[in-house]
């Protein structure tokens, strides 16, 4: 379990001064022109030391996607674009970061232009954090005023000038390319990739996009060095993480947490424990929605780690877990999931657009047990068919909830079906769709 | 995600312009992008346009005439613009109630009682059905997918602030307020620090500890 000592986020609550003096008091901005003279290459290759992965998650290794930003500049600019489009339901950390650790972000962003070459850093901020946003703004400004970015930043000779883009509530300019998209005054929409970012970018210049937290961290990690950070957690599941608990606990909360603890004594410590206790536990979604969810016996050992969680078919995603107890009609709670990636399917690719319409409306019908028993297997086939078939993940996201659900639940999903028939006098197929039923009742 | 673009019952005004206040925040914003790509620009002089209008009109939506001086001050397609304006759901593109609603009601709201937030809204305002403004014009209730505040479910957004850890009670006295014209504080309705777990932080308790930062 990781101490205070080894905290980076240490107003992680705003239980203290979160502007300037209290940043600095904190140790934030403190020799970040002696980090900025090692160097590129040097900051690069601690980086790629420390075992840092994507905190968004994806888990792509920070340091090396900085590595692939071209060496030299070709006449075009660079860009880093940070992504604050946080959306992912379960997940809440970055907000965290933007109202109460501001300055870890613009030091970080500061350092991580340089080594990208970057002279410009935009943020891409969900719309909804209106306040977050503010918050970040004051940062900045005080950060101008006091000559630690803008011209000759920190009396380094690089210039650095760093803006907010606030989004408009759509989950899809998450991806990436979608943010990019959007960034540029356009729908949200994916792009084909490659050109990957880093050859072609924001404005068609190199630019690398990372999430709020792998960029927050990073100034930390340069001050106290890569051997420190990979000495917490495990081998490739390295240093501690921003995670969250919500749902049936009985302290729902943000902390931050060494990598590779187990998750039972994560939700015993940090949670609280399950509402009712641990033998009430019927499931664990590890890493927001996107995630399949684990029954209890997996939760049981399972460590919260990137490799620990893929192993069990499931993910570390954003590291912030919902957790359901006994009283949850498991059916309904993917169904919502359902609903919402139709809702934020961008309409481009024609198995996503069809299919989470397809996926939700079954699932409609599943929560009620309304449908045949084959129909879970076709459901399952109807997830595989839009699962990659996709120009983002976005599909892949909307499937894997239902097929985590058919995989650990299925028994749950055939009862319902079998209760329905019972109570609408027995095995005649169901009625499809809705307004057939209610008109025949 | 697409919604209609112009409002029912003639309430299309015939006549938009930016006003001072709105002029200032845009040279603002378009000092931020190469100024050769002034459709970065879309999104936030949207934002402009719905606060503006909200500032005038007491409701903050855009309406179509607005989006064609936006596409004038953009160089850009009266139709770009009318496509990230039905593209985004934070954009209002009919008339909306002074305060607006937003309850999230995806899996980790609805789990920790988002349907009792919803009810309490209804009740309160007289509201039938996500998407209605009441019929005293105060209220307009959405429903919204993750705000991206779990871990102080359930949340009502009201406008630009969340209210947090709401059940249906507190929620009847924020309208409640709302309706007197008061403001509460936003944040946590319960006794919490923002995302620390409510009965007191688990760490960084000792805060002399939790400061020097700088050394390994």
């Amino acid at each position: 379990m990781l101490q205070d000592k080894d905290r980076i986020f240490t107003n992680l609550y705003g239980q203290n001064d979160w502007t300037l003096a209290g940043a600095r008091a904190r140790g934030d901005w403190d020799g970040t022109a002696e980090i900025l003279a090692r160097g590129r290459d040097a900051i690069i290759g601690e980086m790629k030391a420390s075992g840092l992965r994507g905190r968004g998650g994806a888990g792509f290794p920070t340091g090396v996607k900085w590595s692939f930003m071209p060496r030299k500049n070709d006449g075009r600019p660079h860009y880093l674009v940070i992504n604050g489009d946080e959306s992912e339901p379960g997940t809440c950390k970055d907000r965290e970061i933007l109202r109460h650790d501001p300055h870890k972000l613009v030091e970080s962003a500061l350092i991580a232009s340089f080594a990208m070459g970057a002279h410009a850093a935009y943020i891409y901020i969900r719309g909804e954090f209106y306040n977050e946003a503010m918050h970040l703004q004051h940062a900045i400004d005080e950060a101008y005023e006091a000559g630690l970015i803008g011209r000759n930043a920190c009396g380094s000779g690089w210039d650095f000038d760093f803006y907010i883009h606030r989004g408009a509530g759509a989950y899809i300019c998450g991806e990436e390319t979608a943010l990019l998209e959007s960034l540029e005054g356009k729908k949200g929409q994916p792009r084909m990739k490659p050109p990957f970012p880093a050859a072609m970018g924001l404005y068609g210049c190199p630019t690398t996009v990372n999430n709020v937290e792998s960029i927050a961290v990073s100034a930390t990690i340069l001050r106290r060095g890569a051997a420190w950070f990979a000495g917490l957690g495990r081998p490739n599941n390295a240093g501690s993480k921003l995670m969250a608990i919500s749902g049936h606990v009985n302290t729902p909360c943000v902390f931050e947490e060494e990598l590779g603890v187990p998750m039972r004594e994560i939700i015993e410590k940090h949670g609280g424990g399950v509402r009712g206790g641990w033998d009430n536990l019927l499931a664990v979604i590890p890493g927001g929605c996107s995630v399949p969810m684990l029954p209890r016996d997996v939760c049981e050992n399972v460590l919260m780690d990137y490799d620990s969680l893929r192993a069990e078919g499931s993910g570390l995603g954003t590291g912030c877990m919902i957790v359901m107890d006994r009283s949850t009609d498991i059916i309904a709670a993917i169904a919502r999931f359902s609903k919402f990636f139709k809702h934020e399917s961008c309409g481009q690719c024609t198995p996503c657009r069809e299919g989470t319409g397809w996926m939700m409306r079954i699932m409609e019908r599943m929560v009620e047990g309304r449908a045949e028993i084959e129909e879970i297997d076709m459901l399952e086939q109807v997830t595989r068919q839009v699962e990659g078939h996709t120009i983002c993940a976005l599909g892949d996201a909307a499937a894997w909830p239902i097929q985590g659900l058919i995989r650990r639940f299925r028994p749950v999903m055939e009862e319902r079906i079998h209760a329905y028939k019972a109570a609408h006098g027995g095995g005649r197929p169901v009625q499809v769709p809705t307004g057939l039923v209610e008109a025949a009742e | 995600m697409s919604t209609q673009l112009t409002a029912p019952g003639g309430a299309e005004p015939t006549h938009f312009a930016f006003d001072a206040e709105s002029e200032q925040q845009i040279a603002g914003i378009l000092a931020k992008y190469p100024p050769e790509r002034k459709a970065s620009g879309v999104l936030p002089l949207l934002y402009v346009v719905q606060k503006q209008m909200g500032r005038q009109t007491g409701s903050a939506w855009i309406p179509r005439i607005a989006m064609d001086v936006v596409a004038e001050r953009l160089e850009m397609a009266p139709i770009r613009v009318y496509e990230v304006a039905t593209f985004y759901l934070m954009f209002n593109t009919k008339p909306i109630g002074r305060y607006h609603l937003q309850v999230c009601t995806t899996t980790s709201c609805w789990l920790r009682g988002s349907d009792d937030v919803t009810a309490a809204c209804k009740a309160a305002t007289g509201i039938k059905a996500f998407g209605e403004t009441s019929a005293d014009g105060l209220f307009t209730l959405t429903e919204v997918e993750c705000l991206g505040a779990c871990a102080n479910a359930p949340i009502l957004q009201v406008d630009d602030d969340y209210y947090e850890d709401l059940d249906g009670p507190r929620t009847l006295e924020l309208i409640e307020a709302l309706k007197r014209g008061e403001r509460p504080t936003p944040g946590p309705t319960i006794d919490r620090m923002s995302s620390a777990p409510a009965g007191g932080r688990k760490v960084l308790v000792d805060d002399a500890a939790a400061k020097p930062q700088g050394q390994g």
